[in-house]
């Protein structure tokens, strides 16, 4: 099976104005990837390290500066038109609704747009209305949803056509936990039902660790590290932190397995414990200290992918 | 080709729908139509009175005419350069335009095409009775509404087509509030907005002849107030055919030449 995303040293420059002064900036340099076919990957990096250029390119938007880019088998810029049938993309900081129309009229253009016939458009709506819980606000014009609402209105025009490869730009930006959670779960229900490709980029370490089985990561328009999360989260030894506050007070827990002792307050009634996210879990951490005493609170402080990209950025330099 | 014509007219509905939200506008459109007929209503029957009767052809009844006809179809026609896409361009919001399986240029002009339609109701038909109720507006009989409704139809095209061609240098030019200036300045002008092009000295008339603008506005105007008779109507429809023609393919070629300059950064 030949691949859904492969690219051969792609670039793009843009040229800047600077002052009076012209010159070239590389957004993306030499990129070399490919996706399989039902893979999901994180394409992750610092702002400005050219994901959303790369997003362009890969759809036809953007025409490459050099290097070749074969999504879905076609050349995207010739084939716009017809990749776009396959593709589907959500940019988490643009519409493709139609503002001032009610949500389920831009679902009706969008079908049309996609040639779906009037079975494929009915069950394919229905049942996103339903995955998304959509059906409480179909009627209202899209500039009055709330940015959660809006969201998975997004989702569901992206994925009206039921599209091979679904690109997410950022697409949990500004949402609260649960909508963030309603909108990953549709993801992984939508990937296993459908076998849809999935290629997102984020921010959001949750989203890489529910969503992704792998990761690319980008520097300054250059691909820096390719594999799964553990292995990031090894490369760069990203640790997550457990705060337990306990019922009462207990020596420094220096012995609990897989995690390392950050410190204790109040004489040991509040301890911090690291832990590698592929070594253990916290589940494991917690039941470890639950065996002590009674755990009255915790917290888990996740390193973010900025945390994660910076510490790889760091070791690069 | 089923398929093709479904996606557009979707978005010739869409068009419509989005506009027919807009109603205070609507209203407010309506009032400085009517009030700007009125205006030059009174200064043409005016200078015809003046002139005894006639002005380069045009007496009382065919000044009343031009003057309601041209108000009505101000809404539907665009003369003030403002567009979607020159926004859509600058803010970047045209990636989404280039995601669909549609061409740019179709989906513009199909939905500007709808907007144009439902204005003529809250706009462009009260407008026109109005202007016929108060001053009284005699139409031209037999063929001519046929070629008339033809030709409006043709010109609000032609309006989308060419205001679409003012959005697109905006891949060039980013900001393109300069040539939408010129572009209102010129097209009025030659559309016979202020003054049938008729009046104007004989290479002006060459001049706006040789741009699309008369055809928005000038050519329905005429086949519908009988100012031309049926062959002259004919020759009216075969110049904005010609029109929409040069300015679909030089949308098409601007948008081929463009593709290269887009640049969107970031989001």
């Amino acid at each position: 099976m030949s691949a859904i995303i492969e690219t051969h040293g792609l670039g793009r420059d843009f040229k800047v104005r600077d002052g009076l002064r012209r010159r070239t900036l590389v957004a993306v340099d030499d990129l070399t990837v490919r996706v399989e076919p039902g893979e999901a990957v994180g394409y992750i990096g610092a702002n400005g390290a050219g994901k959303s250029t790369t997003i362009k390119m890969l759809t036809g938007i953007l025409v490459p500066t050099r290097g070749e880019v074969h999504t879905c088998g076609l050349r995207p810029v010739p084939d716009r038109r017809q990749l776009a049938r396959q593709v589907g993309v959500v940019f988490g900081q643009r519409t493709q609704l139609w503002w001032d129309l009610p949500v389920r009229e831009s679902f009706r253009i969008l079908a049309a747009i996609h040639a779906l016939d009037a079975v494929e458009e009915r069950a394919r709506t229905d049942e996103l209305v339903e995955r998304l819980e959509l059906a409480e606000f179909l009627g209202t014009p899209v500039r009055q949803l709330s940015l959660g609402q809006r969201m998975r209105a997004e989702v569901a025009a992206a994925l009206l056509h039921s599209p091979r490869l679904v690109i997410l730009d950022e697409p949990t930006i500004g949402l609260d936990v649960l909508s963030k959670q309603r909108l990953r779960e549709f993801l992984v229900a939508e990937r296993r039902e459908h076998g849809t490709t999935l290629v997102l980029t984020t921010h959001d370490m949750g989203d890489v660790e529910r969503l992704c089985d792998r990761i690319l990561l980008v520097d300054r328009g250059s691909l820096v590290f390719e594999g799964t999360l553990t292995g990031l989260s090894a490369t760069v030894g990203a640790e997550r932190v457990v705060t337990v506050d306990l019922a009462e007070p207990l020596p420094d827990l220096v012995d609990v397995e897989a995690t390392t002792h950050r410190g204790s307050e109040g004489g040991g009634l509040r301890q911090r414990l690291a832990f590698d996210p592929g070594a253990t879990t916290a589940a494991r951490v917690l039941a470890e200290v639950s065996r002590r005493a009674e755990v009255l609170d915790l917290t888990i402080e996740e390193p973010d992918v900025e945390d994660v990209v910076r510490r790889v950025y760091a070791a690069r330099r | 080709m089923r398929h093709g014509t479904r996606v557009y007219r979707r978005l010739v509905v869409a068009g419509f729908r989005r506009q027919s939200t807009y109603r205070l506008a609507a209203l407010g459109g309506l009032v400085a139509n009517t009030t700007f007929g009125f205006l030059k209503v009174a200064l043409l029957l005016a200078a015809v009175r003046a002139a005894d009767g006639s002005l380069e052809g045009y007496d009382v009844g065919a000044v009343a005419a031009y003057v309601w006809v041209s108000q009505a179809m101000l809404g539907s026609v665009n003369l003030m350069g403002r567009n979607d896409l020159a926004e859509r361009i600058r803010t970047g919001d045209v990636v989404v335009d280039f995601l669909r399986p549609v061409d740019v240029q179709g989906a513009f002009v199909a939905t500007e095409v709808g907007r144009s339609l439902f204005t003529f109701l809250p706009r462009g038909l009260p407008t026109f009775t109005i202007g016929a109720l108060v001053v009284g507006v005699p139409l031209a009989g037999g063929v001519a509404p046929v070629l008339g409704v033809l030709s409006v139809l043709l010109a609000i095209t032609v309006s989308a087509t060419t205001v679409f061609l003012v959005g697109v240098v905006g891949l060039w030019l980013v900001e393109t509030r300069g040539v939408q200036l010129f572009y209102m300045i010129v097209s009025g002008f030659f559309a016979g907005l202020y003054l049938p092009i008729w009046f104007f000295p004989d290479w002006l008339v060459v001049a706006a002849s040789a741009t699309p603008f008369p055809s928005m506005l000038m050519y329905p105007t005429d086949i519908l107030s009988g100012r031309v008779d049926t062959t002259g109507a004919l020759g009216h429809l075969a110049a904005q055919v010609g029109w929409l023609v040069v300015t679909l393919v030089a949308g098409q070629l601007l948008v081929r030449a463009g593709r290269r300059r887009l640049e969107v950064q970031g989001g």
